[in-house]
């Protein structure tokens, strides 16, 4: 069990990972195409193209052409990584994703950058708080939210590689490294912290806040809480739930989305279905257009900070 | 010894009574607009397109990509008699646990793309097509696009990308016949004129009569009309041609017959048949 803080160093954002692992893997391989909607600069992927002219598309903004365009490049073979806000990717060209991406089974990698609250204070047009809720309805396709540099990495490298479509999503805040014993692999949540109290299940970039409640609860209550960075939301690590539920503990889950559809009711879902009856608490955005605030405060506000689920903590167990 | 030209009308035939004869087995179908296309994917597969079931799995293949999924029994039609799958296959269209379902899909073997939401074949089209620039590949994508689905706006987007990206390996073919599920095109949301429309875009276009086998061989031959541009076909044809009761009906649109109506059109297409041999 770690008793310290686990958090080592605050280190870059996970969109620059992306734009960085991404001009690694062209480097060796001119199959990798970047297909994007005017978002190149807000993608960080100016030095790719300027790197790899002859690998990457505009196609302005329209986000449906972006996706039926990344889709027929991979029908040919292409490992291609269609690229924006996720706001505008997972909801415009929701259709396009469905029967283009998922349903044609074209393995394009879908990138939602900016995601969840990212876009801060511009507003609930920018936000994207339904993705997971309704990517997790779609057949055929792996839903990610790497959670630090390390996951980000893995994630990009291991979905150029695979031959069925993947949405990864991350936001452009620096996030610090977390560490694990367990590798990244797609559909196995990795332990960050053991204990024997409570277990946090947490995505993206509130893993670390949940982290951090962590350490807060047993610095201060003497709490044993182990912490899932959970970032593959479907398919879900049943396995590791069950084993989590199985020893009792009480489940809270964290995520940057509506509390509605996401991570925490897929939990849920296979919690009940599965006669694993926990305490059991679901932390996210509620179902409403955000506070304004920068992406901080909004968490802030929805209480996805150390402070906050902490303090959901000990309302769970009664303290 | 028949002509190319003999040899294709009277594919042309026996295609419509393929379409018909599968459509009233499924109880189901696009009558209408399958008997519209049929005369350019007859052309399109046994003239134009590079592709056969021997070469399907090609990188080097032409592809063709129908964006009017609905119109899948003329397709399935064409693709029995490619050989890609046994005609009889087709008996099962629609039916239960069948793969050959109403829209085309890649369960069926020669399908490029699972389509049938409108709007969405002219991107896959401009995709594959930019692949074949990227990898300097010979192959051509053609498309066929309703009259109907053009108000979609994912089309525009498409076409804005095909000129901006000078894709000359792309053809995209409407079928033009003026009819869609609840009235005339026009009446319904107008989309002419269609050739400047697409010229002011930066294609190349076409107007063909889309029953013309000679005219559309010759047409597709020339394909790109221009170097440096997409080429658009603007095939004008009656909805339910080859059948007289029920061209340029709105009920054929996905009207199925009933034994009578059957029987008529089957002895229309059968003198229609006789008339080419004699
Ligand atoms: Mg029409």
């Amino acid at each position: 069990m770690l008793e310290t803080i686990s958090v080592l160093t605050e280190t870059k954002a996970n969109l620059d990972v992306f734009s960085e692992t991404l001009q690694q893997l062209a480097a060796t391989d001119k199959d990798i195409v970047v297909v994007t909607s005017d978002s190149r600069g807000s993608g960080k992927l100016v030095p790719f193209g300027l790197k790899f002219p002859q690998q990457i598309v505009e196609v302005g903004i329209a986000e449906q052409n972006l996706v039926g365009v990344a889709a027929g490049l991979a029908s040919t073979g292409k490992k291609v990584f269609a690229v924006s806000p996720a706001c505008f990717l997972t909801a415009r060209a929701l259709e396009q994703i469905k029967n283009d991406v998922a349903y044609s089974d074209n393995p394009v990698n879908l990138i939602g950058i900016s995601a969840g609250v990212s876009y801060g204070a511009l507003g609930s047009t920018h936000h994207s708080l339904h993705d997971f809720a309704v990517l997790r309805a779609i057949h055929n396709l792996i839903v990610v939210a790497p959670a630090d540099n390390y996951e980000t990495e893995e994630a990009i490298r291991q979905a150029a590689l695979l031959e069925q479509p993947v949405y990864l999503r991350f936001g452009k805040k620096p996030m610090p490294l977390l560490e694990s014993s367990t590798p990244f692999e797609f559909g196995k949540g990795r332990i960050i912290r053991e204990g024997k109290d409570l277990a946090i299940i947490a995505t993206g970039e509130t893993v670390y806040p949940a982290l951090q409640a962590a350490e807060k609860l047993e610095r201060e209550h003497q709490l044993k809480v182990t912490v899932v960075s959970m970032h593959t939301i479907k398919p879900l690590d049943t396995s590791l739930l069950n084993e989590i539920a199985g020893s009792g503990m009480p489940i809270i889950t964290v995520e940057e989305h509506s509390v509605n559809g996401g991570l925490g009711e897929a939990c849920a879902s296979f919690l009940l279905q599965n006669q694993k009856q926990v305490p059991f608490k679901i932390m996210g955005i509620p179902d409403e257009y955000t506070v304004t605030g920068s992406q901080a405060e909004i968490f802030s506000h929805y209480g996805l900070t150390d402070r906050g689920i902490s303090e959901a903590t000990l309302s769970l167990l009664n303290l | 010894m028949m002509t190319d030209i003999q040899v294709l009308k009277r594919k042309s035939v026996e295609y419509r009574q393929k379409i018909l004869k599968y459509i009233v087995n499924a109880k189901a179908g696009h009558t209408g607009g399958s008997l519209s296309c049929i005369d350019i994917l007859n052309v399109l597969y046994n003239h134009t397109l590079q592709v056969s079931p021997d070469t399907f799995q090609s990188p080097d293949r032409d592809r063709y990509i129908q964006s009017k999924g609905h119109t899948v029994e003329a397709l399935f039609v064409v693709l029995a008699d490619q050989g890609f799958f046994p005609e009889s296959d087709l008996e099962t269209l629609c039916q239960y646990q069948s793969h050959y379902i109403g829209h085309p899909t890649r369960k069926v073997a020669g399908v490029e793309q699972n389509t049938g939401g409108l709007g969405h074949g002219l991107s896959l089209s401009v995709g594959t097509a930019l692949a074949a620039k990227m990898d300097e590949k010979a192959y051509r994508v053609f498309t066929l696009l309703g009259d109907g689905e053009l108000p979609e706006g994912s089309n525009w987007e498409a076409a804005l990308s095909a000129a901006h990206y000078k894709l000359d390996n792309l053809c995209a073919i409407i079928d033009k016949n003026s009819l869609q599920i609840s009235g005339s095109t026009s009446d319904v949301m107008n989309t002419d004129p269609l050739d400047k429309k697409f010229e002011a875009f930066g294609w190349e276009v076409r107007h063909v009569d889309g029953h013309d086998l000679e005219q559309l061989k010759n047409t597709f031959d020339q394909v790109p009309f221009q170097s440096g541009k997409p080429s658009l076909v603007i095939a004008h044809t009656v909805k339910g041609k080859g059948v007289s009761y029920m061209e340029n009906q709105l009920k054929w649109h996905h009207g199925v017959p009933d034994q009578e109506q059957y029987s008529n059109a089957v002895e229309e297409l059968k003198l229609a048949l006789e008339a080419l041999s004699a």
